[in-house]
């Protein structure tokens, strides 16, 4: 079980949290993507082994979407962010 | 007389306190301290089990978790528990224990005749054997299992109960031989938070079997003084009789304790186990080391012992293990058994040494002092013996050559040891990488991954000295890692250790020739040096392919005595150095774990919360059966003296049509969105418009996933002009929940909307029928709830006994109907009031079973239609959708595979001919028509429909315009049935809606 640095929270375990997904990727622009791009968007995922940025939910804390840098291979968390703003910047935990 | 092999005198054990115990139905005494094997040896029984694919006779060959044969069954009744270890049992005054995997008896087992077969029954036989023909695999598979497996676990309940505890500490020391206290001590003296856990029931580890002494006394005498002052200091916690079985991601450690193993049954305040789950910020592993045997012929009968086994029973237990012993070892640390079992009384005849300079001086003069005759640079080439060990045949050996001419000695004990393998289990766990010891011939911890250090014989050292100097130099560097000043503490005073000589690799003696005996590798399993070899023959060159193909390693012992000779014998088949074949990973684990210890308090009604609306109690005093929907309590229907369940149903739905009805709506999600991006919020979560919902309306909302396909509906009411307020269906609530923040705070953080779950916040009942108006009006304090004052999708504000509540008028049975939403508090007394109000308009109590039906007769949807196969457009909801902008799902129902042509469409059904329509058919055309066959749409939702009088029922069916109105066969292959159904509309009872509009 990971201990996730929850950015608002401090460090807590896993089970406090729900997985959301692939968080490298971003909703493209409705107006002006074509369907195909579009449908990539909604299916296509990449399964990295290794550093792979991904949503997490503090379900049971503070309820905050966050960004959790994990490497896939080993579990380890390397980092995690705030919903917004830049993933690399200060306050990665 | 008793106990036969104790010793007059010595060992750690009382005894003053005689314990009387059975083994296979026998009486038998032992002392308090024994094991259930020091027990069995003292009484000179050598026999506990079978081996798992042979049956040949297992004896007792080791000390602890690395025993291999004597499983046995511990307990009786619902209480019994198979396949334990009886080195690990601590005898208790009345114990029972039984041998497995035998039949008839232990010493009479019609199973047997797999031994005389085993020509027949090398590596992977059974996959090579019953794989023809294809399909009688499962017959022959039943016969294999039944014949093959260990011990039955009870088919009782289990009686006791068990625990689960959550730790956290700054250093976690598992482990407390010498290394282990010392790192405790280190650490805990530095101010951290200590957790210290050993397996056995006394600390000390090694120190309870050798002859070291420290600060002049005896090594286990030091060890409690240590345990008890450490367990004496405020941040520390120690456990004893906790096995540390788990390494998990981020220094989680998982430990099972057994408090009440050692006693008939727990005390009635007692869990029988406890896991604790303990997140230390640093490790050290004081995991010790065991003893690895030596591969020859006969390796497995009973009397052939590891020699640190045969050390630990003759020191800790005063117990002789045999009368005549043998010792064969290649290394000088295993000549302390000879001076053990001499001091136990056991006549030592030889030591048996393939070095062909033998042991350093100080351990020569241990067999010397025993008058042990030395045999150096030779080897016990077979184990001579029918039911047990009666001879060692003893050839001298050189370069790898074996003198085919050996002598026989005699003796019904032998001790082996072919060095030591540090226990890596954890470490490896944790990630870390295991390195090849040359000279010690062992994997020892290597590169570390996480907050872990392994040391003493965890990482292969071997001198007392230095195990204790290592230990309080991890502990220093754990605490010291954590955070905390620390300095390795001075360790107590021992002698220097030995002179030794370097040990020598031998991973296999050759077979004499004539000797027909099997050299066994894996005791557990029967897995011997020759199935190893023609594994790696069929190429099965990977050391995890031998493992699965031999079953090599992978008995309830893990493989701890067998892996390491396994691999070096595939290595040496393959012409590879060891390290290149590596070992299989180890995974947790470490030891075997009762589900019972996993589960904790987590069993039967506690496996998961179960939570009750605040109308809970009082519909349970109106007589109402209650039953799940998901994890909510709901009142399913509310019967009368003498009445089914199915009349009730009926009567309650039909009362709601022909008067009024009342039902609990509490456990709807509701969720309050707010702020001046609202209502464009809603527009981009749903498929509906919301910017021109006026105050006080309610809309019916469609919500997608961003696939297309329909995640959820509901009610969204705007309650004021930045404030909505939006139920969702009970069962999706959380996940309605979470989706909702996630396109606030991650896909448009830019809109100022905040989302409140008030889910636990609001009760709700609902009202339903023709009546329900006047029951509402005489229920609230005087509003109008006339048509005008609050047309269909209209929404209020109004006091119900004093409450403030909020009414909207929503139907989910297509009657004229209402819903009133109150603090979940004052819900009782608002459904009262409703109540009291009713009697005059003879208002019913219905429940979740009434509103399916009435929900099915209307057509209306629920999670059975909505089941993430079906789109928007599949009910006719593409009314209700926005044409402009975007919402979640919009774009992806450009899919050709979403073409409304090729989709399914909603319909009711009608049975035609009196018979249920069974739930999950399929339609087709004819029902005699074996399959395939074309299946024209499925059934979705049935019931029994009391206003209908008929059996009716909601389906998705292709070409629904052409099918309308035709017939076709609901079909259960499952429960073989069928029945003619009419296709209809959808809303099968006022379709033009008239009801609830009046």
């Amino acid at each position: 079980m990971i201990l996730i640095p929850c950015p608002h929270c401090g460090p807590r375990a896993q089970i406090e949290f729900s997985y959301g997904g692939d968080a490298t990727v971003t909703r493209p622009d409705p107006l002006t993507t074509d369907t195909r791009a579009w449908l990539d968007h909604v299916y296509l995922r990449d399964n990295p082994r290794g550093p792979h940025l991904e949503w997490w939910q503090h379900v049971g804390g503070c309820r905050a979407w966050i960004r959790v840098r994990r490497d896939t291979a080993t579990h380890r968390v390397l980092g995690a962010w705030p919903a917004t703003g830049d993933v690399d910047a200060e306050g990665g935990a | 007389m008793s106990q036969p092999y104790r010793a007059a005198n010595g060992g750690l054990i009382d005894r003053s306190r005689a314990l009387r115990f059975r083994f296979d139905g026998v009486g038998y005494e032992g002392f308090a301290g024994d094991s259930l094997a020091s027990a069995l040896l003292a009484n000179g029984v050598r026999v506990v089990g079978r081996s798992f694919k042979y049956h040949r006779r297992r004896g007792i060959v080791g000390l602890g978790h690395e025993e291999p044969g004597a499983l046995v069954r511990v307990g009786r009744g619902a209480r019994a528990e198979p396949n334990l270890r009886a080195p690990q049992v601590e005898l208790y005054d009345g114990l029972h224990a039984q041998s497995q995997n035998r039949w008839p008896s232990l010493h009479f087992d019609v199973g047997g005749v797999n031994d005389l077969l085993s020509r027949f029954l090398p590596a992977g036989f059974y996959y090579k054997t019953f794989m023809w023909p294809r399909w009688a695999w499962m017959r022959y598979e039943a016969v294999i299992r039944a014949a093959a497996g260990l011990g039955r676990a009870p088919a009782e309940p289990d009686p006791d109960g068990y625990a689960k505890r959550y730790a956290h500490c700054d250093v976690l020391v598992a482990g407390a031989g010498g290394a282990g206290l010392m790192a405790a001590f280190a650490a805990a003296r530095a101010g951290a938070r200590v957790m210290l856990v050993d397996e056995q029931p006394h600390p000390g580890g090694w120190l309870r079997r050798s002859a070291d002494a420290i600060d002049g006394g005896p090594g286990h005498a030091w060890a409690r003084r240590a345990w008890d002052e450490l367990a004496a200091m405020p941040n520390v916690r120690a456990v004893s009789r906790a096995t540390a079985f788990g390494y998990y991601d981020d220094d989680l450690v998982a430990v099972c304790e057994r408090v009440a193993d050692h006693v008939p049954a727990p005390a009635a305040h007692q869990p029988r186990q406890r896991v604790w789950w303990v997140r230390a910020r640093q490790v050290v592993l004081a995991t010790g080391a065991i003893e690895r045997p030596l591969v020859f012929a006969g390796n497995d009968l009973p009397g052939v012992m590891l020699a640190s086994a045969a050390t630990g029973y003759a020191r800790e237990h005063a117990v002789a293990p045999g009368r005549r012993a043998v010792l064969f070892a290649n290394n000088d640390a295993a000549y302390d058994a000879v001076a053990a079992l001499a001091g136990a009384g056991v006549d030592v005849r030889a030591v048996v040494d393939p070095r062909r300079d033998g042991a350093a001086a100080p351990a020569r003069a241990l067999a010397v002092a025993a008058g042990a005759e030395i045999a150096n640079g030779a080897v016990v080439a077979a184990a001579r013996g029918g039911r047990r060990l009666e001879a060692v045949s003893v050839h001298r050996f050189a370069d790898g050559r074996l003198d085919p001419a050996g002598r026989l000695l005699d003796c019904d004990l032998l001790c082996v040891s072919g060095g030591h393998n540090p226990t890596v289990h954890l470490f490896s766990q944790s990630l870390g990488r295991l390195r090849f010891d040359e000279t010690e011939a062992c994997f020892v911890p290597g590169e570390s991954f996480r907050a872990e250090r392994s040391c003493g014989a965890a990482r292969g050292l071997t001198a007392l000295d230095a195990c204790l100097l290592d230990g309080a130099r991890a502990g220093a560097d754990a605490a010291a890692c954590a955070g905390f000043a620390a300095r390795a503490p001075e360790p107590p005073a021992v002698a220097a250790a030995p002179e030794h000589a370097p040990p020598l690799a031998l991973w296999e003696v050759p077979r004499p020739r004539g000797t027909r005996a099997k050299s066994f590798v894996d005791l557990q399993n029967d897995v011997t040096a020759d199935d190893v070899r023609l594994a790696a023959r069929e190429n099965y060159r990977s050391v995890e392919h031998l493992k699965r193909y031999t079953t090599l390693g992978m008995g309830t012992d893990q493989g701890r005595t067998s892996n390491v000779n396994g691999l070096a014998i595939l290595a040496q088949t393959l012409g590879r150095p060891i390290p290149d074949v590596g070992t299989t990973t180890f995974r947790p684990p470490y030891a075997p774990v009762t589900l019972g210890a996993l589960a904790g308090l987590e069993t039967g009604a506690h496996i998961e919360p179960v939570r009750r609306g605040p109308l809970h109690r009082w519909q349970l005093r109106a007589g109402a059966v209650m039953h799940n929907v998901g994890p909510w309590q709901r009142a399913r229907y509310f019967p009368r003296d003498g009445e089914s369940m199915r009349e009730a149903v009926a009567r309650e739905a039909r009362h709601v049509r022909e008067a009024v009805g009342i039902t609990d709506v509490s456990t709807f999600g509701k969720v309050d969105v707010r702020g001046r991006d609202a209502a464009e919020f809603l527009e981009r979560v749903t498929i509906n418009r919301f910017k021109n919902l006026r105050v006080n309306r309610c809309r019916y909302h469609v919500m997608l996933r961003e696939d297309g396909f329909v995640m959820d509906d509901g009610t969204t009411t705007r309650v004021d002009e930045h404030a909505f307020y939006m139920t969702t269906t009970t069962a999706a609530a959380g996940a309605v929940m979470s989706h909702l923040e996630f396109c606030a705070q991650a896909l448009w953080p830019e809109l100022h909307v905040h989302l409140t779950s008030v889910s636990d916040q609001w009760g709700g009942l609902a009202l339903a029928g023709p009546r329900s108006r006047e029951v509402l009006a005489a229920a609230v304090d005087g509003a109008d709830v006339s048509n005008d004052a609050l047309p269909f999708m209209g929404s209020m504000q109004a006091r119900i006994a004093g409450v403030e509540v909020r009414v909207f008028r929503i139907t989910f049975s297509g009657e004229l109907g209402f819903e009133v939403h109150m603090p979940a508090g004052h819900a009782v007394t608002v459904w009262e009031r409703v109540r009291d109000a009713g009697r005059a308009f003879g208002l019913g109590l219905y429940g979740t079973e009434a509103m399916a039906v009435l929900r099915i007769e209307k057509g209306h949807v629920v999670h059975a239609e909505l089941d993430g196969r079906t789109l928007a457009a599949d009910f006719g909801f593409e009314r209700m959708m926005r044409k402009d902008g975007d919402f979640i799902g919009r774009r992806a129902l450009e899919r050709e595979a979403f073409d409304p042509a090729r989709r399914r469409r909603f319909v009711g059904l009608r049975s035609t001919a009196g018979k249920p329509i069974p739930a999950g058919a399929h339609l087709v055309w004819n029902p005699t028509t074996p399959p395939p066959v074309h299946v024209y749409g499925h059934v979705t939702s049935t019931c029994w429909s009391p206003n209908l009088a008929c059996h009716v029922g909601l389906a998705l069916v292709e070409d629904a315009e052409l099918w309308t109105g035709r017939t076709l066969y609901a079909v259960s292959p499952l429960a073989r049935t069928s029945a003619e159904v009419l296709i209809t509309e959808p809303a099968m009872i006022d379709p033009k809606g008239a009801r609830a509009r009046g």
